[in-house]
């Protein structure tokens, strides 16, 4: 343990209503923390720069998953184990229940929740690209009010999200009104299990007659942060998913990304990796 | 650096005995039971939640103790890793460890052995596919893995009533 615990407040409101009261009277005074799968491992490292926390782990008015033929919502703190078992998740939205089992080991998706994956903005998480191809909205609330804003847009740099010092993430929704006929997300990293991704890739399309209609591509740790690849995407679209196309796809996206040389991989991998898993994802349209 | 939170009085149930700890809010789940309830069976590997040697049932979820702030903890039913044995007899896993191999150097086994009892726990014969899922998140650095494995396949051949 690197760090001084004595010197972190960690405090529990009894509802919602109180833990925005706290942060709307003293704006980036307190935040939110959840399961604490980011948070506590920066503590460990003597890297978690902010003090003080409001525990919103309890609060029942941020858990849950609900249907109506419009859309799911899910509640922020919805675990990554509770996305995994959900029925009609498993159906809808295939992509997300990909992306939790393979974010962490089983005690890992106990505790993380998918609010605490967004919030916590890192470019090699692995829910946000099926969000972003599931055109997933997002529902902030404070003292003040609530509103809805796209997920796709809401990353403004490295770690950084147009979220206001007084909000929180309520809920996370998606419309159950699109149909993917071919869906693919793929996590590469550097073990099966337990790994942070080096690419992470997903890919939803529907084709009729041969041809893809529409194209939804979103990719993680290739960029500062998550990214739709809207350039790749338009330039899919109306094609037939051939060789020519493949090539001139590839190229595409080779512009669109930004892979970089860290820890866990190199630009050079991140960018062939990433070709290849949009040449994946294009035969599977084919097939 | 300053004192920001003061101790905080932790009401929880710890293998079936209800327990008052004091600790910081922010204290680790795994140095209270370590170091507060006298418990020093959950073991620190990495201190990050990625080697899984924490383990301990909250609520009846696997969970890293090591990520678990004190607070959090509050009005929670715990087990660990001493609380997996009955009064006279060991459980179906830990035997199976013993006969097996599955327990090296030591440090993995308590958490190892929480991880498959919870998976057990849920689904009493899971598939092959289903235990090397369970156990992803628990690292061995003895890499006794396929020891770990057989002894978690031989407990659900034999799985006797949990304890």
């Amino acid at each position: 343990m690197r760090s001084y615990v004595p010197g972190y407040e960690l405090q529990e409101p009894r509802n919602l209503a109180e833990a925005l009261e706290r942060m709307a009277r003293e704006p980036g005074e307190w935040k939110p923390f959840a399961g604490g799968t980011d948070l506590m491992v920066l503590l460990e490292a003597g890297k978690l720069s902010h003090r003080k926390f409001l525990s919103i782990w309890k609060l029942p008015e941020l858990r849950g998953i609900t249907v109506t033929p419009a859309h799911v919502t899910l509640n922020a703190l919805t675990t990554y184990s509770e996305i995994r078992r959900h029925e009609l998740l498993a159906r809808e939205f295939p992509l997300l229940c990909r992306a939790a089992s393979e974010t962490g080991g089983i005690a890992t998706q106990n505790r993380g929740t998918l609010g605490g994956n967004i919030a916590n903005a890192s470019p090699a998480a692995d829910s946000p690209p099926a969000l972003l191809v599931y055109d997933a909205e997002l529902e902030l609330v404070s003292a003040r009010g609530a509103r809805w804003v796209p997920y796709h847009g809401f990353w403004k740099g490295y770690k950084q999200i147009a979220m206001r010092d007084d909000e929180l993430i309520r809920a996370i929704r998606m419309p159950r009104n699109k149909s993917f006929s071919k869906q693919l997300y793929r996590k590469v990293g550097t073990r099966r299990a337990q790994a942070i991704s080096k690419v992470c890739f997903a890919g939803a399309a529907q084709m009729d007659a041969g041809r893809i209609v529409d194209v939804r591509i979103a990719l993680g740790s290739v960029a500062p942060t998550v990214l739709r690849a809207i350039e790749t995407e338009r330039m899919l679209r109306g094609e037939k998913p051939g060789l020519a196309t493949l090539r001139a796809a590839e190229e595409t996206l080779a512009r669109e990304i930004a892979p970089i040389d860290d820890i866990r991989s190199t630009a050079r991998y991140r960018l062939r990796v990433a070709q290849n898993l949009l040449a994946e994802f294009c035969e599977s349209l084919a097939a | 650096m300053p004192e920001a939170a003061r101790k905080i009085h932790v009401n929880c149930e710890i293998n079936g005995q209800a327990m008052s700890l004091e600790a910081h809010p922010m204290a680790r789940l795994l140095d209270v039971l370590r170091e507060q309830a006298g418990l020093t069976g959950t073991k620190e590997g990495c201190g990050e939640g990625e080697c899984g040697a924490c383990s301990i049932e909250m609520d009846g979820a696997l969970v890293n103790s090591c990520l678990i702030p004190a607070l959090q903890a509050e009005g929670a039913k715990i087990r660990t890793i001493e609380g997996v044995a009955g009064a006279a007899e060991l459980s179906a896993v830990q035997q199976a460890f013993l006969t097996h191999g599955g327990a090296q150097c030591g440090i993995c086994t308590p958490g190892m052995i929480l991880a498959a009892q919870n998976l057990l726990s849920h689904k009493s014969q899971p598939t092959q596919n289903e235990i090397r899922e369970a156990l992803a998140g628990n690292l061995c650095r003895c890499t006794g893995y396929t020891k770990i494995f057989e002894s978690v396949l031989e407990a659900c051949r034999v799985q006797r009533p949990r304890p």
